[in-house]
């Protein structure tokens, strides 16, 4: 996965409270035993009609909602269910940030093991953030995720905040699997003086 | 965690049951934190079993982990061929996983196959004090036990399967303490929808809820789990009560439960897990049962409900801009006018199922109902146990001939018309009555309406074909 250290972009605008994973990625697209695909699938039931024609009216259909690889949602992005296929649907799309007054707690830790930041600012500034993409949609944002620093269409910066570890694992390509690893010494010491619960096996 | 004095400071359950499986602490990262128990089903598992067949890793604790296939199955006959080629090759690879990796499971013709939170439970798989996970967001389902248990995304499944452990931070604790005697007719159900109702579906983000009170402790464990089931809607990943001898009683001769000497050691453990007399939480909320009514939804997401006999609220009477477009919007989608009650309003399908009230107890509730009478002909009802030992027992009591006599369709164990991905689907426009758990646009099929209520509501609105209160049918 790319470094997302520092980049700037368009916002493709959803100005929608509560967008949840089954219009992020309907639950029909989740037969699927990998990841491929995914992208073309997101936001399927608001971005295509019932004979399968791109809605003209939907952000990701305009040229200048194609052109984001940032997303601005409304309060509570992400809420639903765990699947991991969202995150994968909007990085396949070509999303590298979603900003939000707030995420759901399971899609925030997936979008951050898949290096999509979810960008929590007041709800003050993502209302004007969506008064100045609606003013001028080519307005572009400056996503800074070492300084933790976002500036505005207006020049102005505003900071905010990320989970440490998950920053540096993203910053430095830590595999977070392999850290878990690295620690198998203390797994096998805490099994060792844990008490006996369930054998499935048995 | 102790005071100079030696008299430890006050803590939750889910302070306890965290700090009980702490493995490392490491300066910069999360807790690594211990699971004692990993549910795995067919569709959030199969790209983590690719990362471990990538990386040449093993299951560390196959005899922590259970397999079942729940979302994708079709509920026909299970004799019969899955005609969608898409879900039974998920399904096919889920098996094969499982055996590559030494995992038991319960496929499509096992006599334990069922909804992976509806069969953890049942086979005395959850107990107190434990941590437990599922790629499955109403793994909050086993906190009725007493459990810290949650949902994960499909990297922390690869990451569960690999070490058993997780890196986690804590969450926030937020009591919801529930007082008073509940009127007849309204249920665990209505409780949780009414909870959501008023904090909203973000109200417990970043927080665990413990569930309190004695309108709780009356509760059965097949009410508790309702409730806990939907803590996700109310935004919170885990949602718990403390074990109390109704949980022990459930557990009591169970498959997987200790018997003999393992079983008082185990009473003696489970004992300390309730939450000390004293112990802070970061929320709190109360909730009088007594006032109550059967509750349902109205929108397009969990928070949107009301009580039976009140009527959607007016976006005009909403001052919040996008609180106002949000409402507005949900009433487009589901076609219903604001200021008007709900009772009255036609259904086309009633699903009764889903890990939220597929238990035994949700099914006798229904029957209650459709005993000696008929379903609308204008509405088509689904009852859908929540596993084949559920099913089992409900032919046992002979429940399923009173919903076959009432003309319902009485299906085969599966998640089935809650996340509609085996077929079993709204049609674009339709009205369901569902006592599933999420009301999203689209959740039961593209275009598909859904109003969320108890078994009872459920049952009643199949009989008259409209959405109507049970208790005029009691």
């Amino acid at each position: 996965m790319e470094r997302s250290n520092k980049f700037t972009s368009r916002l493709a605008p959803l100005p929608i409270d509560n967008i949840d994973t089954d219009q992020i990625i309907p639950a029909r697209f989740l037969k699927t035993i990998s990841k491929a695909g995914l992208g073309d699938q997101l936001f399927y039931d608001w971005r295509y009609d019932a004979s399968g024609k791109p809605n003209p009216d939907f952000i990701l259909n305009k040229p200048e909602g194609r052109a984001a690889h940032i997303l601005l949602a409304g309060d509570n992005f992400g809420c639903g269910s765990s699947r991991e296929h969202a995150p994968w649907a909007l990085t396949q799309y070509g999303f590298r940030a979603v900003i939000s007054s707030s995420f759901a707690d399971i899609f925030r830790g997936n979008a951050l093991k898949n290096s999509l930041l979810p960008i929590v600012i007041p709800l003050d500034k993502l209302e004007a953030l969506f008064v100045a993409v609606t003013a001028d949609p080519a307005a572009t944002v400056t996503v800074d995720l070492e300084q933790q620093v976002l500036t505005l269409p207006d020049g102005s910066i505003t900071n905010f905040p990320i989970d440490a570890f998950a920053k540096h694992c993203i910053l430095e390509g830590v595999d977070e699997l392999g850290y878990i690893l690295q620690q198998q010494d203390a797994i096998s010491a805490y099994e060792a003086r844990r008490p006996i619960t369930v054998n499935t096996l048995a | 965690m102790s005071q100079g004095n030696g008299v430890r400071r006050p803590r939750t359950i889910i302070e306890k049951v965290w700090d009980q499986h702490v493995v490392a602490e490491r300066a910069g990262a999360p807790t690594l934190l211990y699971i004692d128990l990993h549910l795995v089903h067919e569709v959030t598992s199969p790209q983590a079993f690719s990362g471990l067949r990538e990386r040449g890793l093993k299951v560390r604790r196959p005899d922590l982990t259970i397999g079942t296939t729940d979302h994708s199955i079709p509920t026909h006959d299970r004799s019969l061929p899955i005609l969608d080629k898409v879900a039974e090759a998920q399904i096919t690879q889920f098996e094969k996983n499982c055996r590559d990796f030494g995992i038991p499971f319960y496929g499509p013709h096992s006599n334990n196959q069922g909804i992976v939170h509806i069969i953890g439970p049942e086979q005395g798989l959850t107990q107190p004090g434990m941590t437990v996970v599922c790629g499955d967001s109403h793994t909050a389902t086993h906190g009725a036990f007493g459990a810290l248990a949650f949902g994960i995304g499909t990297s922390q499944v690869e990451h569960v399967l690999a070490t058993q452990c997780l890196l986690q931070t804590p969450s926030q604790s937020y009591e919801v303490r529930v007082d008073g005697t509940l009127k007849p007719g309204v249920g665990a159900k209505d409780i949780i929808l009414n909870l959501i109702s008023r904090i909203g579906i973000g109200g417990g983000t970043g927080c665990v809820f413990e569930y309190t009170g004695s309108a709780i402790r009356a509760l059965s464990m097949e009410e508790r789990m309702t409730i806990c089931n939907m803590s996700i809607e109310g935004g919170a990943r885990a949602g718990l009560v403390s074990p109390d001898d109704t949980t022990y009683q459930y557990l009591a001769g169970r498959h997987y439960a200790p018997a003999g000497p393992a079983w008082e050691r185990a009473l003696n453990f489970w004992r300390q897990l309730p939450s000390d007399d004293g112990a802070q939480f970061d929320e709190r909320i109360e909730i009088d049962a007594s006032a109550l009514e059967p509750m349902i939804t109205f929108g397009t997401n969990p928070g949107m409900g009301i009580p039976i006999t009140s009527s959607v609220p007016d976006p005009s009477s909403i001052s919040d801009p996008l609180e106002r477009e949000s409402l507005g919007k949900a009433l487009r989608y589901m076609d219903l006018p604001a200021g008007k009650p709900l009772l009255g309003h036609p259904v086309n399908v009633v699903f009764i199922g889903s890990c939220t009230n597929s238990r035994i107890s949700d099914l006798r509730a229904a029957a209650a109902i459709f005993k000696g009478r008929k379903v609308s002909p204008k509405v088509r009802v689904m009852v859908v146990p929540g596993s084949q030992t559920v099913k089992a027992q409900a032919q046992a009591e002979g429940l399923d001939r009173i919903f076959k006599e009432a003309g319902a369709d009485w299906r085969e164990a599966g998640c089935s018309m809650c996340i509609a991905m085996n077929g079993d689907q709204l049609q674009p426009g339709e009205y369901s009555v569902s006592t599933s758990n999420r009301n999203f646009e689209g959740r039961q099929g593209k275009g598909g309406r859904t109003f969320l209520a108890s078994p009872l509501t459920a049952a009643a609105s199949a009989v008259t074909g409209v959405v109507t209160d049970a208790r005029t049918l009691l």
